[in-house]
């Protein structure tokens, strides 16, 4: 019989790492042209953001090695203590924690450096969800039971608003495809996405319009069911009216929220999103650098080091959140089309690995970090793109930090770790 | 599995969106595209090359460059500083000193404004070490022209920022930049300019400069301009605009030896230095919407009019190639009335129907001669048209009628008409010698520039080639233009310019000559008066001449705008020229006297008042 050791080396899934491994790479090299300067060239320094990320990369191997070490049950039978952990970890901030940019998000480390709870929290909490869901007793469809998968989610995701870092609460709301997945009815998912467009329509169209149009829209709908499905108008009639005034009152409390709650900041960046106002010098500055940095890739891109807008700095938080800009404008059109099909690539081998998990915990923590992982491409790059508005949250294994760093470093290996288990069941 | 395929499919779909957007930024759209090396990350400063010298045929310096020294500001980079002192350097007051600030303020915090224009040399050389004490302004230097001696606007011409347009022709140039736009500064842009020298230097997004450009490979260093040496001689070009002074009308004087124009005089006249420096708009403007006296149109090359009696030259010169007159062929000139078909034309030559051979033809200046002389040159060939293109083909010669292609900045063709153009004006193409009879005494349709006249004469005195004309005599390490080395033949035999210009020596030695009373004693010119019709007013006073007689050094043509006849201005002003060329200067000095001092200003007043009652 083969030892315990050898077993996990040969359970663990090597694509996995190697997708790892390159996105690390790639990551770092981009970093190292976003924050090289001309006096300080070196590799190793660690004055510089490029040779900090360098070591945060060297410090998680042996973080790798640790998860490795432990068994893959630890982690299913301890997720309610690290969860809990996480959320004292969360509390605990807004009594000892640091501001940073305006964000009570970070944790001194000694004065040398600061570490950034919610980015370990993400794993806590998809280890505790995948807890509560592979229960055998749990169902999706009742009540109650969505009652406490959304109380697990909101707990954290409300702690990190109040930081106040909103961006990174937003990616709570990528467990609704892992809620989906494991039997959460369709509707919700639905009920979204009629909620997203509403919400941007009456952004863009102003609510008494939307309000209009989608009373028009209603009043088709119960033609159609009047003269072609009488049946299920006969059912359903109030219902569909029950509907409607829901909407009406979601679109009404949009405009509300949107006018009286937001700050102009927030409304800024939906507004010149939605293209609303045009001002590339203040408020719109970020997102019309990045476009016109990554515009000026070309096809092939202007090489390593040879980005003028890259190596002139004239994309805020470039080597943090815009990191993909560098990619855009170094390695052009090829480069960075490249990375969007990696970061595909290994969503979906995630997915994959996940679907063939003989346990509910291993698979349920897959699709976790596979939403995540998600959330934070889409957001990330969408955002830098111009597509969606100014959200700042990292590019997995791509921005410079510590913290997010060891944060997906964590989600993945736990994962891998879980999955070096498939093997034998336990 | 259905529910497994909604995240596959979103990750699918979102792939693909960023691909499309990708695509569409970086390959489709040009719409946030920036040329490279253009773009706001790079700055481009570039390093000017003093502009080259002019100087005179003699050495004298014509046009130099003044340094101007402005103080600059960028406020947002001004720290505090002790505004007493510094106040005191500039020698402004304070309130001075705060307006100016919040001036240039509210023009920008960032970009570069101009605090205090145009210090003089002593200000700034005990400025320059002060400087490092104020924050946010530094001292910026402008070389701007200077011109030594006040004369040859006209022919010096002078710089200008660049519009648009010249960008756009020429892309060497940038927003800002200086570019001769008249005269010499023009034709000869390229040598006194230089080329300035590159450097791109990289910057941030706070426009903050943090090094050269990929180490500046691509930078250039300036090449200097080079120094240019004109033809012009400063003494006489001052003198001919002296005595041009309260005239209108040009000078030129060409060395027809070599084709160099000595002078090129053009009336009325300004002052280059106004054309430099803070008052230079205002100036311009002045000049520019003067459109009566117009003192920035050269009148010594743009100016066309009908050449007048100078034109019988060729004439004569003509009939004598085709052989249809002889030195001593007469006529007979009855009644100062010249007769061709059942029409005269007037004659002034008052011989009184005495034999009048070639000889007294020119001093005398027949019209009935030359008209004579002309018709016989036409008739003699079959047609009309071909005569026509005979004659037209021999006067051509002389440089009439197409432009001289020299290195001046502007020119005219003039007019020389030929057998097609007849055909034009009567296209049942029925037309004879007789309605075009006054070509024969340079009015009819022929018209000239005064340059094409000085060329014509220098050609005459040459006995039948020319240098085409120029204004260019030497430049720094380059070697002249094939072009204005190479003497150009005319048509006409040698032979035939011995009686012609003997007839050009009695206008001043004879004592019926047209100009005898211009005569200078020891110099044997050789000239020719005209007086060009003028429909609009008074005639125009012109004069041709060159001296001495054999071996010339000097050919000229005057005209003078209003000036009556030939020898009332045109001809004092062209001895008096030739006089101070030859000799240095002049033994005639009441006559001088009288050419500086006399005034055509009534005459142009009248003019005025006269177009402007008709226009009414």
């Amino acid at each position: 019989m083969r030892s315990k050791k050898a077993n996990i080396l040969y359970g663990i899934d090597w694509i996995l790492v190697l997708f790892y491994l390159v996105l690390i790479f790639l990551g770092w090299i981009n970093i190292y042209s976003a924050t090289v300067t001309e006096t300080e060239q070196e590799l190793i320094n660690f004055t510089t953001e490029y040779g900090k990320q360098l070591v945060w990369i060297g410090l998680s191997f042996p973080l790798i090695f640790i998860i490795l070490l432990f068994e893959a049950k630890f982690y299913e039978k301890y997720a309610s203590i690290i969860y809990i952990i996480s959320l004292i970890s969360l509390v605990g901030l807004f009594a000892f924690g640091k501001n940073i940019n305006g964000a009570t998000s970070w944790y001194d480390i000694g004065g040398v450096s600061s570490i950034q709870p919610s980015e370990f929290v993400k794993a806590a909490v998809a280890l505790a969800l995948s807890k509560l869901v592979s229960d055998k007793l749990f169902n999706l469809k009742k009540f109650n039971t969505q009652i406490q998968a959304l109380l697990i989610l909101f707990f954290p995701a409300f702690l990190i608003t109040l930081q106040p870092d909103p961006g990174s609460a937003l990616v709570y709301t990528a467990f609704i495809f892992v809620l989906h997945r494991e039997g959460l009815p369709f509707y919700f998912i639905t009920i979204g996405f009629i909620a997203l467009i509403l919400f941007i329509t009456t952004l863009y169209f102003g609510f008494i319009n939307t309000l209009a149009g989608s009373l028009v829209l209603f009043l088709l709908i119960i033609l159609y069911f009047n003269f072609y499905r009488k049946k299920a108008f006969k059912r359903g009639w109030l219902k569909i009216i029950g509907i409607y005034l829901v909407a009406a009152f979601f679109i009404f409390s949009v405009d509300f929220v949107f006018n009286h709650v937001f700050e102009q900041r927030h409304r800024d960046r939906f507004n010149i999103l939605l293209g609303k106002t045009t001002d590339i010098k203040s408020i719109g500055y970020n997102t019309n650098q990045s476009v016109t940095t990554i515009a000026s890739g070309g096809l092939t891109g202007k090489g390593f080091l040879e980005g003028e807008r890259t190596q002139g700095d004239f994309v805020p938080e470039q080597q943090t959140d815009y990191i993909f800009t560098t990619v855009s404008e170094e390695w052009g059109f090829l480069g960075s089309s490249l990375v969007v099909i990696l970061f595909v690539f290994f969503l979906l081998r995630i997915i994959h690995v996940a679907e063939r998990q003989k346990t509910k915990f291993s698979r349920v923590y897959g699709y976790s970090i596979a939403a995540i992982f998600f959330t934070h491409f889409t957001i990330n790059i969408g955002m830098v793109l111009g597509i969606l508005p100014t959200i700042g949250i990292p590019l997995p294994f791509f921005s410079y930090g510590g913290s997010a760093l060891w944060g997906f470093t964590v989600l993945l290996f736990i994962f891998i770790r879980l999955d070096a288990n498939r093997s034998y069941e336990w | 599995m259905k529910r497994k395929g909604l995240l596959i499919f979103l990750i699918l779909f979102i792939g693909v969106i960023f691909i499309f957007r990708l695509f569409y930024l970086q390959i489709l759209s040009s719409e946030y595209s920036i040329p490279t090396l253009n773009n706001s990350a790079v700055k481009v400063t570039y390093d000017y090359p003093e502009r080259g010298y002019i100087y005179d045929r003699n050495g004298v310096l014509l046009v130099a460059n003044q340094l101007s020294y402005d103080i600059m500001i960028i406020p947002r980079e001004v720290k505090p500083l002790d505004t007493l002192e510094f106040c005191n350097l500039l020698k402004i007051s304070k309130e001075d000193f705060i307006n100016k600030f919040n001036r240039a303020k509210r023009y920008s915090t960032r970009i570069p404004s101009t605090f205090l224009a145009q210090l003089s040399k002593t200000d700034y050389a005990y400025l320059q070490e002060k400087m490092y004490k104020f924050k946010g302004f530094y001292i910026q230097k402008r070389l701007l022209r200077e011109y030594p001696i006040s004369s040859a606007p006209n022919v010096l011409g002078y710089i200008s920022e660049v519009n648009e347009g010249m960008i756009k022709e020429n892309p060497y140039y940038q927003l800002g930049e200086l570019i001769g736009t008249a005269g010499v500064e023009k034709t000869y842009e390229e040598t006194l300019r230089g080329t300035k020298g590159v450097k791109f230097i990289q910057r941030d997004r706070f426009n903050k400069e943090i090094g050269p450009y990929k180490n500046g490979i691509y930078d250039t260093l300036p090449i200097h301009g080079k120094d240019i040496t004109l033809t012009i001689d400063t003494k006489l070009q001052q003198y001919g605009e002296a005595l041009m002074v309260n005239k209108r009308g040009g000078i030129v004087v060409i060395e027809p030896s070599s084709g160099e124009i000595l002078a090129l005089v053009s009336a009325p006249t300004y002052d280059p230095n106004l054309m430099v420096g803070r008052e230079r708009s205002k100036n311009f403007t002045k000049f520019y919407l003067d459109t009566i006296s117009n003192p920035l149109l050269d009148r010594g090359l743009k100016g066309e009019y009908p050449p007048g009696s100078p034109f019988k030259v060729i004439t004569a010169l003509t009939a004598l190639q085709e052989n249809v007159v002889t030195p001593s062929t007469v006529i007979r000139c009855v009644n100062n009335q010249y007769h061709y078909g059942n029409r005269t034309m007037a004659c002034h030559c008052n011989t009184y129907g005495s034999p009048v051979a070639l000889n007294k033809a020119i001093y005398r200046s027949c019209n009935s001669y030359f008209a004579n002389a002309y018709r016989k040159i036409i008739e003699k060939y079959p047609t009309s048209y071909e005569g026509m293109n005979v004659w037209s083909k021999h006067v051509k010669s002389f440089g009439l009628g197409n432009y001289l292609n020299n290195d001046l900045s502007v020119g005219q063709k003039g007019l020389v008409p030929d057998g097609d153009f007849y055909n034009k004006w009567y296209p049942n193409t029925r037309w004879t010698a007789t309605y075009s009879i006054s070509n024969s005494i340079g009015q009819g349709e022929v018209l000239t520039t005064p340059i094409q006249l000085a060329n014509m004469t220098a050609t005459v005195a040459n006995r039948g080639f020319y240098y085409t004309p120029h204004i260019v005599k030497k430049i720094e390490n380059e070697k002249l233009n094939k072009n204005f080395t190479v003497p150009k033949y005319t048509t006409i035999n040698k032979k035939h310019f011995e009686p012609v210009i003997e007839g050009l020596f009695n206008v001043f030695e004879n004592p019926r000559g047209t100009a005898s009373w211009s005569k200078v004693k020891g110099i044997e010119i050789c000239g020719k008066t005209g007086t060009a019709e003028n429909p609009h007013g008074q005639d125009h006073s012109i004069f041709i001449a060159f001296a001495p007689k054999d071996n010339p050094k000097i050919a000229i043509a005057v005209f003078v705008e209003n000036g009556y006849w030939g020898s009332r201005w045109a001809g004092p002003i062209a001895s008096l020229m030739i006089e101070k060329y030859l000799t240095g200067e002049t033994i005639r000095p009441w006559k001088e006297k009288q050419m500086f001092n006399g005034s055509l200003q009534e005459e142009y007043e009248k003019q005025l008042i006269e177009t402007t009652k008709v226009e009414k």
